[in-house]
C-alpha cells in the first residue's frame, strides 16, 4: 500500500495512506451532499480525484484544451503586502506582461466601497492611465462591507450588540438601513469608474457580514445594470452559505439566509450579474483531499445550474486552497486542476 | 490573500489560458461583453481569428497570430500596435464594444 504526502487545510503536510486518501475523498463529498442537499460525486470523479492525489509530480495541470479565464480580486494589494514598492498601474503591467493574467483587476488598499467613495475622483484618474497602457481587461474591485455601515465605523446601530441583548426588531432595522446605503455607495463609486472606461466592476466578499451584505449587493447590481446595460458585474462570494444575520430578508421572493451556491448564482442571475465567484471555505482540520472533494461537490452543483460564467474563488482559505499566506505548489496546483478539470466551470 | 507565487501565478500555469502570451484576455473580453460560457467564448475567438480552439493557449502560434492581426503582444516592436490601440482592434476583431475604447473616441471626438 502506497503513502501519498499531501497536506491539511492549514497547509501543514501530512502522508497518508491510499485507503486513508480515499475515505477522506469520500467523506468530503458527503459532508456537502448532506449540508447543501446536492448529489455525492460519483466513483468515476472520485477516482479522478485520487489519480490527482496520487500522483508523485510537486506540481500538476489541467489537461490540454480545459484551460479557463483567470480574474482577481484585491491584485495590487498583494504586491504592496509584500513590500515590492511598485505602484498600482505598474502592479497590473507586471500581472498582464510577466504573470500570464488573462484578466486584471484595479482595487484600492481599503477594499470597500464605503471609504472609496470620498475618493474616488483620485480612482478614476489611475484607472484611466491603466487602460491606457494596458491591453487586457480591466476590472475595478472593492467589497460591500456592511460592517462599515454599523457603529462605531458607521451611523447605525451595530447589531452584533443589539442581537445578544434580545433586541432582534432593532438589529434587522439596523441592517436595512445599512443595505440602503450601501447599495448607494456601491452604484455611486461603480458608476464614476465605469464611466472612467472600466471594464467589468468586481462585488468581492459578498455576503461577509451575512443576508443583508449580499442583498445589497444583488440590488446594488440590478440598479447598475438598468443605468448602463452593457456593464459587466463579477459578483463573487464570501462564504459557502450565506449567514441569516437577518433573517428574514428576501431577494425575488427567496430568503437569503442558508442558500448555498447553487441557490446563490439563481439570485445573482435575476439580478444581472455577469459572472458569478461561488465559494466553499476550507476545514484547516481535514486533509486537501478532503476540502477538494467536498468543494468540488458544492461548485459542480452550482455550475450544473448556472446560465452565466462561473469564476470560482480560489484564492487563500477557499476552495480547498490551504489556510496560508504562502500555499504549496503542490496542493494548490492539484486543487487548481481538479476543480477545472471536474466542474464545467468557467474560470477562477 | 496569498503571495503571488503561490496563488495567482500557479493558478496561471496550472488552469489558466495565458492571458496576452496567448488568447487568455480575449477569451475573458467575450465572458465580459456577452456573458459567454467558456467554451461558446473560446470558440467564438477561434473562429474571429481563424484559428483552432487548441490554439488559443499556444503561445507561439497566437504570438505570430496576434502580431498578424494586430492584437497587442508581450514584446511589441517599435510601431506595432500595443494597450489602447490594441483594443480599437480587438473591438473590431471580435465585434464587441469595449468601454474605455468608446470613451477614448468620445473623448477625441473620433
Amino acid at each position: 500500500m502506497g503513502k501519498i504526502q499531501t497536506r491539511y487545510g492549514d497547509g501543514s503536510p501530512v502522508e497518508l495512506s491510499e485507503d486513508a486518501v480515499r475515505r477522506d475523498l469520500e467523506e468530503g463529498t458527503q459532508d456537502a451532499a448532506q449540508r447543501g442537499n446536492i448529489p455525492v460525486l460519483s466513483k468515476e470523479e472520485l477516482q479522478h480525484l485520487f489519480d490527482i492525489f496520487s500522483s508523485p509530480h510537486r506540481f500538476v495541470g489541467v489537461a490540454p484544451g480545459k484551460e479557463v479565464v483567470l480574474s482577481y480580486d484585491g491584485t495590487p494589494i498583494k504586491m504592496s503586502r509584500t513590500q515590492v514598492n511598485v505602484d498600482r498601474l505598474q502592479c497590473l503591467q507586471i500581472y498582464e506582461k510577466l504573470m500570464g493574467a488573462d484578466t486584471l483587476e484595479l482595487g484600492y488598499p481599503d477594499y470597500s466601497f464605503k471609504p472609496i467613495k470620498s475618493m474616488v475622483t483620485y480612482e478614476q484618474p489611475l484607472l484611466e492611465q491603466v487602460l491606457a497602457v494596458t491591453t487586457a481587461p480591466v476590472f475595478y474591485g472593492a467589497m460591500p462591507n456592511l460592517g462599515l455601515y454599523s457603529q462605531p465605523d458607521g451611523p447605525f446601530p451595530n447589531p452584533s450588540e443589539l442581537l445578544p441583548q434580545g433586541k432582534i426588531d432593532e438589529a434587522r432595522a439596523s441592517y436595512e438601513a445599512s443595505v440602503e446605503h450601501a447599495v448607494r455607495d456601491i452604484v455611486y463609486v461603480s458608476s464614476a469608474l465605469y464611466e472612467s472606461g472600466a471594464d467589468a466592476i468586481i462585488l468581492d466578499t459578498v455576503g461577509a457580514a451575512g443576508d443583508a451584505d449580499f442583498l445589497a449587493a444583488l440590488m446594488a447590481t440590478e440598479v447598475l445594470r438598468e443605468k448602463y446595460p452593457g456593464i459587466c458585474v463579477e459578483l463573487g462570494m464570501a462564504g459557502e452559505f450565506v449567514l441569516g444575520m437577518h433573517g428574514e430578508m428576501t431577494y425575488n421572493g427567496e430568503r437569503l439566509a442558508g442558500m448555498y451556491p447553487q441557490d446563490q448564482v439563481k439570485a445573482a442571475e435575476k439580478a444581472g450579474v455577469t459572472i458569478f465567484g461561488p465559494v466553499v471555505n476550507t476545514n484547516t482540520n481535514q486533509s486537501t483531499p478532503w476540502n477538494v472533494s467536498r468543494a468540488i461537490t458544492y461548485m459542480k452543483a452550482c455550475c450544473e445550474v448556472a446560465t452565466i460564467p462561473i469564476h470560482v474563488n480560489m484564492g487563500m482559505g477557499v476552495g480547498a486552497m490551504t489556510v496560508h499566506d504562502h500555499p504549496p505548489l503542490d496542493v494548490a496546483s492539484r486543487a487548481s486542476k481538479a476543480m477545472v478539470e471536474i466542474c464545467r466551470l468557467d474560470g477562477l | 490573500m496569498g503571495d503571488p507565487l503561490g496563488m495567482a501565478i500557479t493558478h496561471a500555469i496550472a488552469s489558466g489560458m495565458g492571458g496576452m502570451r496567448a488568447a487568455g484576455d480575449l477569451v475573458a473580453r467575450m465572458q465580459i461583453a456577452r456573458g459567454m460560457k467558456i467554451d461558446q467564448a473560446k470558440q467564438y475567438v477561434a473562429d474571429k481569428l481563424k484559428v483552432s480552439v487548441a490554439d488559443l493557449t499556444d503561445p507561439i502560434i497566437m504570438n505570430e497570430v496576434r502580431e498578424d492581426l494586430k492584437l497587442g503582444v508581450l514584446h511589441p516592436h517599435a510601431g506595432s500596435p500595443k494597450c489602447m490601440e490594441a483594443k480599437f482592434n480587438i473591438a473590431r476583431l471580435l465585434d464587441i464594444e469595449i468601454n474605455c475604447v468608446n470613451r477614448f473616441k468620445e473623448k477625441a471626438a473620433l
